[in-house]
């Protein structure tokens, strides 16, 4: 195949997206997975946590970085890529649009993957201002000799103001939205379907966007209502 | 018994021809058949119409039994109207309740600019089929029966492929105007049968390259083409176009 096709071709465009939206999606739950210790009343695991992953990798959180950035742009490049091709197919639109139903997998959340996207990437921009290079407060855990960073305490501190826990709970749903459609499609974009497999991976799809969406809009809410903010 | 005549209300799209800007122009068809087939009222309509020395409604059809593909319309906002698994041909006016207003659009893509009024030109998909619908020609005589063994169960998908009339409802449907549920009828029909094999890496990549060629959108798999398809043809027609894809990449 000429190396323009392998590129370009609308197939590939949707074959490249899928796997970038993959593997975000699977940072998504591990990354879900380790904000729960957040939920401990004790602030030495999740900071251990954070200081392992940031201090304690070598270079694997160099590379690992490099990945999600790479992944991310060459996701958001080809959605433009394609949403613009998409637009352009069709120059003259409908006056009435009455969705086919019966089998079809068209959803709130299948026509607006352009904005819930672009909302997220502006919302990816803002999170790592607000934790990753936001205030740094150091302190030592229990039987440490030396100082980490106290992560847990920026973001109890961040989850006081009601203005950013609805800010994190409404991106969170558009991203459950996201994903609603995202999570199956990557699948069929890859050509993994079949009349027994299809059904199947389109409800762990919808299971999938409900947990992770579920989880980061429970964190912030928990928090709030938990830990001062609320109170 | 007879049955209660219908007041039927039409917003049709007309357009002289692809470079003039088109309109909706409403119609008002008394005592229609509800037996009647809704290429037949608006039959009735154009002879209304050329009585008045109007210009009549183009539209496409031919078999007006379900098998052919010419007629296509997009009635009340959905491609081949209301029903599944159904050519506008099939369309009954039964399923419309009296003085309902019927909106009625040509198939819309970049693709299949209009000829007029509500035939569109549909012949991009023929020449994605020049690009590989077919295998090479064998000559000979007629092969023994038994000579090229195919499993029951492809024999069956390849036949629920072939069923395709190429009539572009599909790519009507698409938020996308994408054609990748006719391109990936035809790749699994082929793809499925021995016959269909030595060519099938050069097959999906020229139909692929010539889909895209023609300005058809990319497939974000929502759905709508197999909920309209009127030969019901699955989605997995299109999964099986990108395993087919996906081996022609690493060719
Ligand atoms: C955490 C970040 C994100 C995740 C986990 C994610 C996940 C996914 C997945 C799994 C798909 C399905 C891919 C396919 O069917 O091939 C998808 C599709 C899509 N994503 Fe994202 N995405 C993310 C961010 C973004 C961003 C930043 C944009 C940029 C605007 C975006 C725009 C889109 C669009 C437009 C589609 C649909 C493409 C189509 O089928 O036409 N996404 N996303
Ligand atoms: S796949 Fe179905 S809707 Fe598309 S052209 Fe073939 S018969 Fe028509
Ligand atoms: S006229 Fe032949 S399928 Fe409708």
């Amino acid at each position: 195949m000429r190396f323009k096709m392998i590129l370009a071709s609308s197939l590939s465009k949707k074959i490249y997206m899928s796997i970038a939206g993959l593997v975000w999606s699977a940072f998504l739950l591990v990354h879900l997975l380790g904000n729960l210790q957040l939920l401990n009343p004790d602030r030495d695991p999740f900071n251990k946590y954070s200081y392992f992953l940031t201090h304690q990798t070598g270079e694997f959180i160099y590379l690992a970085e490099f990945l999600l950035a790479f992944f991310l742009i060459t996701h958001f490049l080809y959605a433009i890529w394609v949403q613009i091709g998409n637009w352009r197919a069709r120059p003259q639109g409908y006056s009435m649009v009455r969705w086919a139903k019966n089998t079809s997998k068209r959803s709130l959340g299948s026509v607006t993957m352009i904005y819930t996207g672009a909302l997220v990437l502006i919302f990816l921009v803002l999170h790592l201002i607000h934790f990753k290079y936001g205030e740094v407060v150091y302190y030592t855990p229990k039987g440490y000799t030396y100082q980490i960073r106290d992560m847990y305490f920026t973001v109890m501190e961040f989850f006081r103001n009601p203005v950013n826990v609805f800010f994190y709970v409404a991106v969170m749903v558009l991203l459950g939205f996201h994903l609603s459609h995202g999570a199956w499609s990557a699948f069929q974009s890859l050509g993994l379907s079949g009349k027994r497999f299809t059904p199947f991976i389109y409800t762990i799809g919808v299971l999938f966007a409900i947990v992770v969406a579920v989880g980061f809009v429970f964190l912030p809410l928990w928090i709030y209502f938990t830990r001062g903010g609320a109170l | 018994m007879e049955k209660k005549k219908l007041t039927i209300h039409l917003k049709v799209w007309r357009q002289k021809d692809a470079d003039s800007k088109g309109k909706f122009v409403s119609y008002t068809v008394n005592d229609v058949n509800p037996d009647m087939s809704f290429l037949e009222m608006l039959d009735v309509l154009n002879e209304e119409l050329i009585k008045k020395d109007e210009e009549p409604i183009e539209f496409d059809n031919d078999c007006r039994e379900g098998i052919c593909g010419m007629c296509g319309s997009v009635i009340n906002g959905t491609a081949h109207g209301p029903q599944s698994g159904m050519t506008t041909c099939d369309v009954r006016m039964r399923m419309f309740k009296d003085g309902e207003t019927i909106v009625v659009e040509p198939f819309r893509a970049r693709a299949f600019p209009v000829i007029k009024d509500l035939a569109v030109d549909r012949s991009a998909l023929d020449r994605i089929m020049s690009k590989g619908g077919y295998t090479s020609v064998r000559t000979g005589g007629v092969p023994e029966a038994l000579s090229l063994p195919v499993p029951k169960p492809n024999a069956d998908e390849a036949m629920d492929m072939a069923a395709c009339i190429g009539c572009g409802a599909c790519v009507a449907a698409c938020p996308n105007a994408s054609a990748a549920l006719f391109v990936g009828a035809k790749v699994s029909h082929l793809a499925l049968l021995p016959q269909g094999r030595p060519e099938a890496a050069r097959r999906v990549e020229r139909m692929v390259a010539q889909m895209d060629e023609e300005g058809f959108g990319a497939c974000s798999n929502h759905g709508e083409c197999e909920a309209v398809c009127p030969k019901e043809i699955s989605i997995t027609a299109i999964g099986r176009m990108r395993r087919e894809y996906l081996r022609a990449m690493f060719k």
